[in-house]
């Protein structure tokens, strides 16, 4: 067995942990559900009616699932996903959440237009294997695409940050 | 509440003082699109006269750069208010009002008030009408409310817009004043209440002139009167006989209730006294057009409008009006 | 017949080159609209608004500035399919039910087929309402106005019963999945009594769940997480790109022609009401699933599951124009700006629009043909470009499309906080897929479920209390009466067929 094919967790873990986020949720609803009052008023249902039953119907839902996964036997011992797959995963999420937080944070947010930029050449770059001659073009060309899109054709705001405002754009 | 009252004092003489002491010489003037957001969905009145105040500005070419309109009607309006609230010191924001500037923070809690603002100018007050069915027999308000009478208590399906909000107060007070209960039933804007109407799923509105006069016209609903103390000075026909002005007050047939609705333009806190003065005189300007003469006329609406101090006034005393509306309806948030 | 001469005059007006040019202006223009999640038809309309009134001001103006914006609104509804079919995003709601058999379709390598049945799926429901709204648009702004609380209710009821069952995998998974939906469609202020409901004093809460965050996360970047881990590219890069499977296309659409009328009546009904376009489209999916006989291989891509939901979706939006322009109420947001446009043209929607502006209420209509005419050229001719958008390579288009998500999360409502809940929507996304928790059920119920609620909660307010406001009248009757067949259907069918073994035997 190669290294990237050992299992990081099982599917019967997977399963557990997802039945439980929803029995968690499903418990969360139904507690606020209760304190704006679940009951049939004299005039129809109040405001947590639908939402506590739905919570109630979750945790049921999520109970039989975490039944289920418990009793999955042969099957639940299989990979929910693999190591060498996991990495390519993570290899294009981690970058993504950097490039959400650089868009806008309280310290250096580069605006939507120059963290595209270098989203796309970072991943062109180290997924893609390219160089220079193809990113700049490509990097330059959608963001200015999408520059005139939204903000001067169709007067969209996007987040900006410095650059747009060194052009006066801010 | 003394204290509310003191900060609002301190608050409207600062207004004055700047206003006193404005520089007319090196005018400030917006150097990027200016947001003018509008605390609630498309369609409604705030809405619609967002969208003819950006069509008048872009269509005369009142200013250089350009206005967009941006929605933010999530959580009665919270959403937008929040926003501007958030922007403190950017001269590119404007933010249209109606009543859920008063209602939202005092019925859910949610930590915004007009104080968090820079009052700018009133540009109208919204009038409302009680309309019901044209195949109601009712024809005056009188008549309309021994009809409730006869029905029961809760017999009678009001119609309005949204919780807690304008429509339900009225519909408060006109329960208190006629000693009646309506079953109010909350939609979410003007237009699809006027058409419940007109379909009979509820038996009366308290619509906006605006919002039914198309109806009117068309001879599917009946005005019985407007909650001002005065009637719509508007003479022209609407329909084949009656104009504005023929719909007689409510006062005149003994309902004292009377409720107008702000349609005024704020920004942000912490702007300059001349970023307050651009915004000032490009409303003035809008209100010149025709445009905006024609659709005050159609929309029937007060034309009362305030700048500087006496707007701040304006609002401070709706607010406390609307606090006591609120309290006497028991529509308060807990804690408020 | 004086509708057709008045159509005939409407021709008139909106037939001139000048005209014609602005036809093909607008729907290229909405088709890139409808392309971008960040951008929807209400923002195209908006921002020419400005523009068609000094158009206005010419002789004949104000049917040219109308067929501009009305084209800019048909090129949207085009475009929305588009990356629906190739990357499973959908650029506006109503398409997200044609990315259960497009993308599909896309991935075998069909994608030029499954645009073309899209679009022109399209053209015909958006033709069927035309003619609707065309010869007997009195009697249904009439109809219109029967519906009040009770009726939506049964409405939205019906959608989910046409669609509940069609969902794969597990019962309780779907059940999670589907309550999921609902509980996230709470969230928010509560239109009835106005109290904040599961908000938890969290201030970006308080504008809710918005059903495009949910939908571009969970289906566009999950996809393009599971893409990833069975390695950097799309399947379906093969797609061949001449316009010779627009024609091998079209000889397949004939045998759906059952489908298509289903989904047209379905649609023209939801417009009208207006019940929307999105639910439309996936009440019309349901019922063509439980109806076609190939309808278990729904899902795995068949050309029949694209007709469907385009049909529908184009059929309502189109008739979602009659209601604003005869009651001025809206049935989409960008048909509000356009009544904001009409206020402003000094021409007031409502009963009398009809007879008051004959001139422009017939150059619109006629521009409703002509528009979607111009509107399926533009796109038929284009399906090899757009197919051949595939075949770019994975690690250019992947971050361009997770841009694309970005951008159309933050315009939703200019918050970062919404950027990064679709990051949160789209690993679970990932995970929902591995471990066969069926999306579907959950967009349908966030995109329904506050509706429903309202609507139920307003019919037991005005019937204080009594359930059975829900079969007070034949109509109401009817529509929940279909609905609990739809839902009992299968015990239904499983216990004749039963009886009828046992006769047999």
């Amino acid at each position: 067995m190669e290294e990237g094919d050992k299992a990081v967790t099982s599917l019967r873990a997977a399963e557990v942990v997802m039945a439980g986020l929803f029995l968690v949720f499903g418990a969360v609803v139904m507690w606020d559900s209760q304190r704006l009052g679940a009951a049939w008023g004299s005039d129809g249902p109040q405001a947590g009616y639908f939402p506590f039953y739905i919570g109630l119907f979750i945790v049921i839902a999520s109970g039989a699932n975490l039944l289920q996964a418990f009793r999955m036997g042969e099957k639940g011992a299989h990979a929910f996903v693999k190591r060498g797959e996991l990495r390519m995963v993570l290899a294009v999420l981690f970058p993504t959440v950097v490039y959400v937080a650089l868009i806008a944070n309280p310290w250096f947010g580069l605006g939507i237009y120059v963290a595209s930029a270098l989203y796309i050449a970072w991943f062109m770059w180290r997924l893609g294997g390219y160089g220079p001659v193809k990113i700049v073009p490509v990097c330059l060309g959608v963001v200015i695409f999408f520059f005139l899109m939204f903000e001067i054709w169709f007067k969209v705001p996007l987040p900006k940050g410095p650059l747009e405002a060194a052009l006066g754009f801010s | 509440m003394t204290k509310q009252i003191l900060s609002t004092g301190l608050l409207a003489a600062a207004v004055a003082t700047t206003f006193s002491f404005a520089a007319p010489a090196l005018a400030w003037e917006p150097t990027k699109n200016v947001e003018f957001i509008v605390p609630a969905g498309t369609g409604g009145g705030a809405d619609q006269m967002a969208r003819v105040i950006q069509s008048i500005i872009a269509k005369n070419n009142l200013m250089k750069q350009s206005m967009v309109v941006i929605n933010k009607g999530g959580g009665a309006g919270a959403e937008g208010f929040l926003d501007v609230k958030g922007s403190k010191g950017d001269p590119h924001k404007i933010v249209i009002t109606l009543s859920n500037l008063f209602t939202t923070p005092m019925a859910t809690g949610v930590p915004f008030s007009w104080k968090d603002l820079t009052p700018v100018r009133m540009m109208a007050l919204d009038q409302f009408v009680l309309w019901v069915n044209k195949e109601n027999p009712a024809k005056t308000p009188k008549e309309f409310l021994e009809q409730m009478k006869k029905a029961g208590p809760g017999k009678t399906k009001m119609g309005g817009t949204g919780s807690k909000q304008e429509d339900q107060i009225i519909t408060v007070a006109i329960e208190k004043q006629a000693g009646v209960k309506f079953t109010y039933i909350p939609y979410k804007g003007g237009g699809e209440v006027a058409t419940q109407l007109v379909g009979k799923h509820v038996d009366s509105t308290v619509n906006n002139p605006i919002e039914a006069v198309a109806q009117w016209r068309a001879g599917n609903l009946r005005p019985l009167c407007v909650f001002d103390d005065t009637r719509m000075p508007y003479k022209a026909k609407v329909t084949a006989d009656m104009s504005w002005a023929d719909i007689p007050t409510c006062k005149e047939s003994g309902l004292t209730t009377d409720y107008l609705m702000l349609r005024g333009i704020f920004m942000p806190g912490g702007v300059t006294a001349d970023q307050v003065k651009y915004y000032v005189d490009l409303m003035e300007k809008v209100r010149q057009t025709p445009e905006w003469k024609k659709f005050m006329e159609d929309g029937a609406f007060n034309q009362t409008a305030l700048t500087g101090k006496e707007y701040a006034d304006w609002v401070a005393s709706a607010e406390k009006l609307h606090y006591g509306l609120m309290k006497e309806a028991g529509f308060l948030a807990p804690g408020k | 017949m004086q509708e057709i001469q008045s159509l005939i005059g409407g021709f008139a007006i909106a037939m001139s080159w000048f005209n014609l040019a602005l036809m093909f202006a607008g729907v290229t223009l909405g088709v890139l609209i409808g392309v971008l999640p960040g951008l929807g038809g209400a923002n195209g309309v908006a921002i020419l608004l400005p523009l068609t009134f000094t158009m206005a001001q010419q002789p004949g103006g104000a049917t040219s500035a109308i067929i501009l914006l009305s084209c800019i609104y048909w090129g949207a509804l085009f475009g929305g399919a588009i990356t629906s079919i190739l990357f499973n995003i959908p650029g506006e709601p109503w398409s997200v039910a044609t990315t259960f058999d497009g993308y599909p379709l896309s991935q075998q390598g069909r994608a030029g087929a499954a645009l073309t049945a899209a679009f022109t799926s399209s053209f015909i429901g958006a033709l069927v309402a035309v003619l609707l709204i065309t010869f007997i648009s009195p009697i249904i702004a009439r109809f219109a106005l029967k519906f009040g609380p009770p009726e939506f209710f049964a409405v939205y009821l019906l959608t989910f019963c046409a669609f509940v069952g069609m969902a794969k995998g597990a019962a309780f998974k779907t059940i999670a999945a589907m309550m999921a939906g609902f509980a996230l469609a709470a969230v928010g202020i509560d239109t009835v009594t106005g109290q904040l409901r599961l908000t938890f004093g969290f201030m970006e809460l308080l504008k809710g769940f918005d059903f495009l965050i949910a939908v571009i996360g969970l289906f566009g970047i999950g996809e393009i997480l599971l893409t990833i881990e069975e390695g950097l590219e799309f399947r379906g890069a093969k797609a061949r790109l001449n316009m010779k499977v627009v024609l091998e296309t079209w000889k397949e659409l004939p045998r759906y022609w059952r489908t298509s009328v289903r989904s047209s009546a379905v649609g023209c009904l939801m417009g009208i009401v207006p019940g929307g376009a999105t639910p439309a489209s996936f009440m019309a999916y349901g019922l063509a699933k439980r109806v076609s006989k190939d309808g278990e291989q729904f899902g795995n891509g068949k050309v029949e599951g694209v007709v469907a939901p385009e049909t529908a979706a184009h059929a309502a939006g189109t008739s979602a124009l009659l209601p604003m322009l005869t009651l001025g109420v809206p049935g989409s947001p960008t048909a509000a700006v356009l009544l904001g446009g009409l206020l402003i043209w000094g021409l007031q929607p409502g009963p009398l629009l009809f007879t008051e502006q004959k001139d422009f209420v017939w150059g619109l209509i006629a521009s409703m043909y002509l528009g979607n005419i111009v509107g399926l050229i533009v796109v038929l001719t284009c399906v090899p470009l757009f197919a051949s958008i595939l075949r770019v390579p994975f690690s250019i288009i992947a971050p361009v499309i997770l841009v694309i998500c970005a951008i159309g999360a933050y315009t939703v409502h200019s918050s970062m906080f919404d950027v990064w809940l679709m990051l949160v929507f789209g690993v679970l996304g990932y995970v929902f897929k591995k471990l066969n928790y069926p999306m579907a059920p959950l967009v349908l119920a966030l995109v329904l479920g506050d509706r429903a609620e309202d609507s139920f909660r307003q019919s037991v307010l005005g019937s204080q209390g009594d359930l059975l406001v829900f079969f007070s009248n034949p109509l109401v009757g009817t529509i929940t009466g279909a609905a609990l067949l739809l839902l009992f259907w299968p015990l239904l069918s499983g216990g004749w067929s039963a009886l009828r073994k046992r006769a047999a035997t």
